[in-house]
């Protein structure tokens, strides 16, 4: 009776989720992001792919840590289905580094907007578009609207969107799947040796729908994740069956 | 098809031109002068100034004599030509070949185009009393020849004549022999001998005339009759690509244009496709009513002739567009044309997503609204300057001639410009212990390099830069460089360009 009662709850879970827009595509399923233990926290221990991943960033430095962690992700979408645009008003991305997270950098096209407000409606367009692999947006602030619209957009496509959103004035609540802060960590080398090791970020999972959030310590290196430390659960823990139904 | 050619006479252009422009002249007598050899002559002069007697190529001061009141105006000497070549792109609108008839007329090129109207008749009426309405004396004639033509509309005393097509030898019979566009010596020979009509030498030997009129009259008396091909230099070269589509009603909405512009590029684009082409650059001219062209002009990353697409970067362009008056024709022109490559489409997606149509129609959308250059795709450059070590891909297809670098450390970000830092350094040709950016202060705790990468001096001139990775107190990383070689006396050398992930 119990082994029964668990496989109605778990089969009512994967209907509640599947009703929510987490289809476990193939594309979704073959995608090993590198993301070692950090899958966990999602549902079905699977990276969304066909939703909006938010990134709050505070100083140059914090961007540049998220602009990685986020580069990290893209090389391993990118071996799928290839290209990707990255919108922003003002270009500071520099290419070439983006090779060492496996990205080739020419398959990136980056879009210079006058203004945020055509930030958002060429990443709309952009994440309508199906050849794309990913789309990264860089703007200051997303309103609740804009960011449903371009959940909606993605819900057609199947095109990962990620948003990086410099230093703003307003973090209210959006329809993103996630959010995400990510600040550098001193790196480390063997004892002994100079110079500077691979980068070590604190990546911080703020929010995540049906998963449960987290904050995790990890060095990227080999072209995957490695944890530092055991994750540090941040907040109460939300129970599996209490997942609500949020539009 | 048979030809057809309009001749458009203006036999008071310029006088009409300054009545336009001046309401008080219009029921005055004036004329036009130019000095000529220390005497004004006129060059011009209005109906009620010709009424009174007054003709071109009198000088003021006879005509003064006659009619103390005349008002002179000083001519200006290119402005016919200028007028005639507006007149001319305006006469567009019923014809896309028009052709200036110095010093006075318009030559409209009409095969085919008077059925639109209706008729020759209604065409000639139509253009007639637009360009009456303006302000011109206009007279106008259509014939098989532009000579015929222009014979007719220079002699018959009515605002419209049409010759039948294979009527203008008829038509020529009763006509001065200056009709024919011949020398003014020649027809002064010819009125002497007593031939006031072509009629009265038409059908003389041809070797006669030519012993006594020159080889010049037999061709123009050809040309009248069409047994001698005549061309005219149209104003605007006629595209090879291009649509067009008049309409009855002047259009001011939306939605009318939209239903234009679709109709336009649904037969352009059927067409091309055709042809195995398509477009890379599109002009949409609107002629106003009231003179005025709007233009809106669309490009493309790849050649297209898919018709979803064009219409919706034309969409993004048509709130520009201000039909004010009202729009009466619609031009859509492709000056750029490319073949497509339809063929390889399916071959590419695996080598690269980058050529996917989809891609390359959302950048096209995308480029109405970027900044400019806003769409950028970098490849590697053989340069170790960083600033020179990324170039712009020309084109969607074009892949790195070399491969990208990986061994050294570039940072995710760079500055556009180095920002300027001050650092304490304590030994030479070593990172700096401390700098100070925007304020804050850094304490470097681990640093690599430094990397130097001299200035190339075939390119600038400069000093070299030595690079420190270096790492703070916080983890944060950050790219700097000292310029140039170390200098106790000179703290200011060192910059910061980039942070690392």
């Amino acid at each position: 009776m119990g082994g029964s009662k668990a496989d109605i709850i778990a089969q009512l879970q994967r209907d509640i989720l599947s009703l929510q827009g987490f289809r476990s595509t193939a594309k979704s399923t073959a995608a090993d992001l590198g993301l070692g233990p950090i899958k966990h926290a999602f549902p079905n221990a699977t990276f969304p792919t066909d939703a909006i991943h938010e990134f709050l960033s505070g100083a140059a430095e914090h961007s540049a840590a998220t602009a990685g962690f986020i580069s990290g992700l893209l090389g391993r979408l990118m071996q799928n289905t290839g290209a990707c645009v990255w919108i922003s008003t003002a270009r500071s991305l520099f290419p070439p580094a983006l090779k060492v997270f496996g990205i080739e950098p020419d398959q990136v096209i980056f879009v210079t907007m006058e203004r945020e407000r055509d930030v958002l409606w060429a990443m709309e367009e952009a994440l309508k578009c199906r050849g794309l692999a990913a789309v990264v947006g860089e703007i200051k602030e997303l309103s609740f609207m804009a960011s449903r619209r371009l959940q909606l957009a993605v819900e057609q496509s199947n095109v990962t969107g990620f948003i990086i959103r410099h230093q703003p004035r307003y973090t209210g609540v959006t329809a993103c799947v996630s959010r995400w802060q990510i600040t550098p960590l001193p790196s480390e080398l063997e004892a002994g040796l100079p110079g500077i090791g691979f980068p070590r970020w604190q990546v911080s999972l703020l929010k995540i729908r049906n998963g449960r959030p987290g904050v995790w310590q990890v060095e990227w290196s080999g072209g995957r994740c490695n944890l530092l430390t055991t994750p540090a659960i941040a907040g109460p823990q939300q129970p599996e069956h209490e997942t609500r139904l949020r539009v | 098809m048979p030809q057809r050619y309009v001749n458009i006479w203006f036999p008071h252009l310029m006088t009409d031109w300054f009545s336009i422009r001046r309401k008080e002249l219009r029921n005055t007598a004036f004329v036009l002068a130019a000095p000529d050899h220390g005497r004004m002559i006129i060059t011009a002069a209005n109906p009620i100034a010709q009424w009174q007697g007054i003709a071109a190529g009198m000088a003021v001061a006879d005509a003064r004599a006659v009619h103390p009141s005349l008002q002179v105006i000083d001519d200006i000497p290119t402005q016919a030509e200028k007028l005639l070549d507006a007149l001319g792109k305006w006469c567009i609108r019923f014809t896309p070949v028009t052709a200036v008839d110095l010093p006075d007329g318009l030559i409209l090129d009409a095969s085919g185009c008077a059925h639109l109207w209706g008729g020759e008749t209604p065409y000639l009426e139509d253009l007639t009393t637009r360009l009456k309405n303006a302000g011109y004396h206009v007279r106008a004639a259509m014939a098989d020849t532009i000579g015929a033509a222009w014979a007719v509309a220079h002699s018959v005393k009515e605002i419209i004549t049409v010759i039948p097509a294979g009527e203008q030898r008829e038509a020529l019979l009763s006509l001065p022999p200056a009709a024919l566009r011949l020398e003014p010596l020649v027809v002064e020979r010819l009125l002497k001998l007593g031939l006031h009509h072509i009629g009265s030498f038409i059908g003389m030997q041809r070797s006669a005339l030519r012993r006594r009129f020159g080889v010049e009259m037999l061709l123009r008396l050809d040309q009248a009759t069409g047994m001698e091909r005549e061309t005219i230099q149209p104003l605007v070269p006629v595209e090879p690509y291009q649509e067009r589509l008049p309409c009855l009603d002047p259009i001011i909405t939306r939605k009318g244009i939209e239903i234009a512009l679709e109709r336009l590029l649904n037969t352009l684009c059927q067409r091309l496709q055709q042809e195995g082409k398509g477009i890379r650059t599109a002009v949409l001219k609107c002629y106003r009513i009231d003179g005025k062209i709007e233009q809106a002009a669309i490009g493309t990353n790849r050649a297209s002739h898919h018709v979803d697409h064009l219409f919706k970067l034309f969409a993004l362009k048509i709130d520009a567009v201000r039909p004010d008056p009202g729009i009466e024709l619609f031009i859509l022109e492709a000056p750029k044309v490319e073949d497509v490559t339809t063929s390889q489409e399916a071959l590419w997606r695996d080598a690269g997503a980058i050529e996917d149509v989809g891609l390359a129609e959302l950048l096209d959308r995308l480029a109405a609204k970027a900044a400019k250059e806003g769409i950028r795709r970098y490849v590697p450059d053989e340069h170790h300057w960083p600033e020179r070590s990324i170039k712009l891909a020309a084109s969607l297809g074009e892949r790195p001639a070399t491969p990208w670098r990986t061994d050294r450390p570039r940072p995710i970000r760079l500055l556009a410009q180095p920002e300027p830092v001050m650092v304490s350094a304590p030994i030479p040709d070593y990172p700096p212990m401390v700098f100070r950016y925007k304020g804050v202060v850094h304490e470097i705790k681990k640093a690599d390099g430094p990397e130097r990468i001299e200035r190339e001096w075939w390119l600038e001139e400069g000093e070299h830069r030595d690079y420190y990775a270096v790492e703070d107190q916080e983890g944060r990383r950050y790219w700097l460089f000292r310029s140039g070689h170390y200098d106790v006396d000179n703290p200011h050398a060192w910059f910061i360009h980039g942070f690392f992930s």
